[in-house]
């Protein structure tokens, strides 16, 4: 292996940073993170509160709702590649349910998206980005949406929303009663209670999933992996993919080795800050 | 009354519509997120033959073992690997972990706290950022490519998780605990021995189900540190058995349930210590 310097030092950074499928992983990371992010604790805040009523059969809704999370990401990535196929799985749905038997009537094209085979970027702002930073129009990719991209975030969030929920439930655990029942009395309807009462009181447990949910999604790798690999026009690389197989199938490990160390330094800007106010307190 | 001493005398059940909206809301999610495990039991119990596309959502026209005795046959020397890799790894780490958390819990030191800080980013930090450095050493120890290797590099990134569930626990314990053994003339060493680990025998069930899960689930490490094939953990023969190009899903599908069987298992008859492993590895300090 040849240890020497590159000259200048940081020239594989560089070459990287300039190549289009590294510009894709960094994108499809960002809109990844912050789509997970929104149906994964959406879903698991309201999953909690449907369960907080604690209606009949509750246990068992809890034991479902959270049973993926035991799961291996690569037994997610594998079932939900063939519930994405275009040809089979949900798109028999939209027959199935007479949504296509609809949209005929109307003289609408049936529904039938390609899902992890559509190359596509929906909400392309490259434009929009090149006049607030001019350096955005050297970028060699479209900056949006990837289409191929939504079904591996609804993969993950069938996964990890039941963890969300898991931890809305003990955080409302942690919620007095007699905190609710002072707002009703007070003259709040049940929306009200929720919206302004109850749930300002998860503000941490939200705080922290967004940390915990925000790291697992910027080091996503096996889901990905084995659900629709760097898909269509890298439509669905990320950086964990990008690492192996520059490192072990292209054998470029510089290049591995630099992708690996932009992923280190994103976790740990997400992960110190928050690591130092949860442990670092004197107990 | 208290309100959670209602809830078990029949308030369960729904009474007024919105009850009902939620119940209906809830079985609408049960639907949703029962989709994918349906499909890989029903898609495993069919033949070859009755395996199609347009036919995905429908039942088995008849019974029989489907993909799951071809699945079996080729999945189970990954098993065994597995198996091999994970109970070892579990172990290890698990006892390791009480000591270390003993000693962050109950011999605090100048500095602890933040090397304690050190451990805990540990355990986020991506696989991916070491991988390079980490086969090199495993190469240059000759245990590279090894089961062997794969239980040390388990056990190592275990460790701040590990240290975290067992300084929760025994930060539970009184310190009292220790005082008196001290002045009964016992050492830290024999107070870890004797008075901790047996009483510490919840934190060993939640910290083994949570490394349980985490090392059987593992696919990176698997698939990087054992090339050969033969000596794969069984979340990378999966990987490999639907990466072909002519996929049999009711094979594919049958080994999906068959690599999830043991952690769902595990979640299934030990939810209590899996959902308690799960919260306190969220690092709620």
């Amino acid at each position: 292996m040849n240890l020497g310097l590159r000259d200048p030092a940081w020239l594989t950074y560089a070459q990287m940073f300039g190549a289009a499928r590294w510009q894709c992983d960094l994108r499809n990371v960002v809109v990844f993170t912050i789509l997970f992010l929104v149906v994964a604790i959406g879903v698991g805040l309201l999953l909690a509160l449907l369960l907080d009523r604690r209606l009949i059969g509750c246990g068992f809704f809890r034991n479902v709702f959270l049973f993926p999370y035991a799961l291996s990401f690569i037994v997610t990535g594998v079932a939900w590649r063939w519930i994405f196929n275009p040809e089979a799985g949900v798109n028999l749905l939209f027959n199935a349910f007479g949504i296509n038997h609809l949209l005929a009537t109307v003289g609408a094209p049936p529904l039938k998206p390609g899902w992890i085979t559509d190359p596509s970027v929906l909400l392309p702002i490259n434009d929009l980005l090149g006049k607030v930073f001019p350096a955005a129009n050297d970028l060699a990719v479209q900056i949006g949406i990837p289409v191929a991209l939504i079904p591996v975030v609804i993969a993950a969030s069938w996964q990890l929303s039941g963890f969300a929920m898991a931890m809305y439930i003990a955080g409302l655990s942690v919620v007095p009663h007699e905190l609710r029942e002072a707002a009703r009395i007070d003259g709040a309807n049940e929306w009200q209670v929720y919206t302004r009462v109850v749930i300002p009181q998860l503000k941490p447990v939200t705080f922290s999933l967004v940390i915990i949910l925000g790291h697992i999604s910027l080091k996503i790798f096996d889901l990905v992996f084995a659900m629709t690999g760097a898909g269509p026009g890298f439509a669905t690389d990320v950086p964990g993919i990008f690492v192996f197989e520059q490192t072990f199938k292209a054998i470029r490990y510089n290049t591995g080795a630099a992708a690996s160390i932009v992923m280190l330094v994103l976790v740990a800007i997400v992960i110190i800050p928050y690591l130092w106010r949860t442990l670092g307190r004197v107990r | 009354m208290r309100a959670s001493s209602v809830r078990f005398f029949g308030a369960g059940m729904p009474r007024s519509i919105a009850d009902w909206a939620n119940l209906g809301a809830l079985c609408f999610f049960l639907l949703v997120f029962l989709m994918p495990l349906y499909l890989m039991v029903v898609t495993g119990l069919k033949d070859a033959s009755n395996v199609s596309l347009s036919s995905m959502w429908n039942l088995p026209t008849y019974l029989s073992g489907g993909g799951f005795s071809e699945a079996w046959k080729r999945l189970w020397p990954s098993m065994v690997n597995s198996l091999f890799m994970t109970i070892p790894a579990t172990i290890i780490s698990a006892v390791l972990g009480a000591v270390n958390g003993y000693v962050f819990s109950k011999c605090k030191f100048k500095g602890s706290n933040l090397l304690f800080i050190a451990f805990a980013f540990g355990m986020f930090i991506p696989y991916q950022s070491i991988i390079i450095p980490l086969v090199k050493f495993l190469q240059t120890i000759n245990l590279y490519g090894t089961v062997l290797g794969l239980i040390a590099v388990h056990v190592v990134y275990g460790i701040p998780i590990t240290a975290m569930l067992f300084r929760n626990f025994f930060d539970t314990l009184p310190n009292e605990l220790i005082e008196a053994a001290k002045i009964d003339g016992a050492t830290l060493l024999d107070a870890l021995l004797r008075i901790m680990l047996p009483l510490a025998k919840p934190a060993f069930v939640v910290t083994g189900i949570y490394q349980f899960t985490n090392i059987w689930n593992d696919f990176l490490f698997g698939v990087t540190i054992v090339p050969n094939p033969k000596a794969q953990p069984i979340t990378v023969a999966l990987n490999n058995l639907s990466g072909s190009f002519s996929v049999d899903w009711n094979v594919v599908m049958a080994g999906a349930v068959i690599a999830a069987l043991p952690t769902a298992l595990i979640y299934i008859f030990l939810g209590k210590f899996f959902v308690r492993g799960m919260l306190a590895g969220s690092v709620k300090g």
